[in-house]
């Protein structure tokens, strides 16, 4: 537990976003933001995270492999919904791709709110999931 | 006997969920095909929903990396609509805006690219200098992604002299990032071993499959539309379209890099020639009943708007052809007699833009001959 309390890895699954969150959990992995000074490593397979990163709105397509990947990752798990889109649909919400909001499908531990939200924001919400675990 | 060899729909690979199915024998790819549509979002058919103002935000989120592209080829079209020409001001912004936005997409694509070779160094190296150009947008727009400039009939905000300044100190920052990369490019030998010859896409080939973009320049086909269609402030810039005619991804590579030069002059002589007078207009008409066409080059080619109006307050169509729609078909062509290794470098040589592709359909002619891994066996087995 130390390891997950001072290390999360974190897998990001973009879903149907349009980018704008993905690009700034990428720019908050690398050096002006750099997470990985708190250890938080970003992990290719949900075999290996602790943190789900999820983007994006949750989209009728995505769905179910949402909740494979969800089931795929061991426990203790965590998972962050980045991004207006992931919490309520935001502008997409009257469309017909829209499947509702990721807390529905995932049992949701953290909130970012922001279209996009910013890098520290980020770093600001694990913070606090990580509060949250201990 | 061949095997299917899926990548996806979530990898690490792929910033985004997509399925690509490889088909090998041994370590050569002899077919493939994309699934794509995970990201569907029906932006279309909500645009008919929303009114025009509120579209220019939809638009936006078609995608995040191209985001003022999408805007400012929606807010053209409408213009277009509407008979009304933006004022000379709200052209140079939107063009420096537009060129500052390409300078972080092409750096964004340096550093996915070096990543795909394993180059992680270099990728941690080009997105410590695409904040620089972040740090534009923000002084200009108040925001680093999503950027919400434009507006029907001109732009929301203005630039002051102060901001120019600073915008300038950053292109100096910015020219001595793009001088670092072409250092990269042109003399890491492991980078050249890489991309040399790989993915090669002939010219022909790309003028039948009809690629835009840096995709069509790198295999010689010489189309820009901020030359050949000039909008905003285009006409009365200078710059060059660079075009490379070896096809391969070390020429897509290539384009870009120069590409981001031209960015760079484009944005110091918009700065320069800056006339006076309003940003934006301020009583709009309605738009008429009819159609309207607008093209703009976004960063990874040319992008599409069609708008049909009925005389209400919400269009009655919109029809979007993004660049990677098209650059998409490329990919596999590119891909055959290519080993595993080089197909995620190949498919980010195109800077491929999913949150763009799915909202088209894309229909599957190919039939999958032998063994196929349904989606199902994906789940059950090993993340690719």
């Amino acid at each position: 537990m130390f390891a997950r309390k001072k290390s999360p890895w974190v897998m990001h699954l973009p879903c149907g976003g349009c980018n704008g969150c993905d690009i700034e959990v990428v720019a908050a992995l690398t050096p002006r933001y750099d997470v990985e000074r708190f250890g938080v490593l970003q992990k290719g397979t949900p075999r290996h995270a602790d943190v789900l990163l999820v983007t994006g709105v949750v989209t009728a397509q995505v769905k179910e492999r949402l909740k494979r990947t969800y089931e795929m990752t061991p426990n203790p798990k965590f998972v962050v919904a980045f991004g207006s889109c992931a919490i309520d649909g935001d502008i997409f919400r009257d469309g017909y791709g829209y499947a509702g909001p990721l807390d529905e499908v995932l049992p949701v531990d953290t909130y970012i709110p922001g279209c996009p939200p910013r890098p520290e924001a980020l770093i600001d919400g694990l913070n606090k999931l990580l509060q949250k675990v201990r | 006997m061949s095997t299917i060899f899926p990548i996806g729909p979530f990898h690490l690979a792929l910033k985004e969920a997509a399925l690509l199915k490889l088909e090998v024998e041994g370590e050569r790819i002899v077919g493939g095909d994309i699934k794509l549509g995970y990201m569907h979002r029906g932006i279309e058919e909500l645009a008919t929903k929303k009114s025009y103002h509120s579209n220019i935000f939809l638009a936006e989120r078609v995608c995040g990396i191209c985001n003022t592209a999408h805007s400012t080829c929606y807010a053209q079209t409408v213009e277009a609509l509407m008979g009304i020409d933006p004022p000379a001001r709200a052209g140079y912004i939107r063009t420096i805006v537009f060129e500052a936005e390409r300078l972080q997409s092409h750096l964004l694509w340096f550093g996915v690219g070096m990543h795909e070779i394993g180059y992680d160094t270099a990728y941690m190296y080009m997105w410590m200098e695409r904040e620089h150009a972040l740090d534009m947008l923000e002084a200009i727009c108040g925001k680093r992604v999503n950027l919400g400039i434009n507006t029907l009939g001109g732009v929301r905000r203005d630039i002051t002299p102060d901001k120019m300044s600073f915008i300038r100190t950053k292109l100096d920052l910015l020219e001595r990032a793009v001088r670092k990369t072409g250092k990269l490019i042109g003399e890491d030998r492991v980078v050249k071993a890489r991309v040399k010859d790989v993915g090669v896409l002939t010219r022909d080939e790309a003028k039948r499959l009809c690629v835009v973009g840096p995709t069509a320049r790198g295999s010689g086909v010489n189309i820009d539309t901020r030359r050949d269609d000039p909008y905003a402030a285009y006409p009365n810039v200078e710059f060059d379209v660079p075009v490379e005619e070896g096809g391969d991804v070390l020429s897509r590579t290539l384009v870009r890099l120069r590409e981001l030069s031209q960015s760079i002059k484009i944005i110091r002589q918009a700065l320069n020639d800056m006339p006076g007078g309003p940003i934006a207009l301020e009583e709009l008409p309605f738009p008429r009943v009819g159609e309207a066409l607008g093209r703009v080059e976004a960063h990874r080619g040319e992008l599409v708007y069609y708008i049909r109006s009925d005389g209400t307050n919400s269009p009655e169509r919109v029809k979007i052809r993004t660049p990677s729609v098209v650059n998409n078909n490329s990919l596999i062509p590119m891909m055959l007699g290519e080993t595993i290794a080089d197909a995620p470098i190949i498919l980010a040589s195109i800077d491929p833009c999913f949150s763009c592709t799915d909202r088209v359909t894309i229909v599957d002619v190919r039939k999958n001959k032998e063994k196929t891994m349904t989606l199902s066996d994906l789940r059950r087995g090993r993340p690719a």
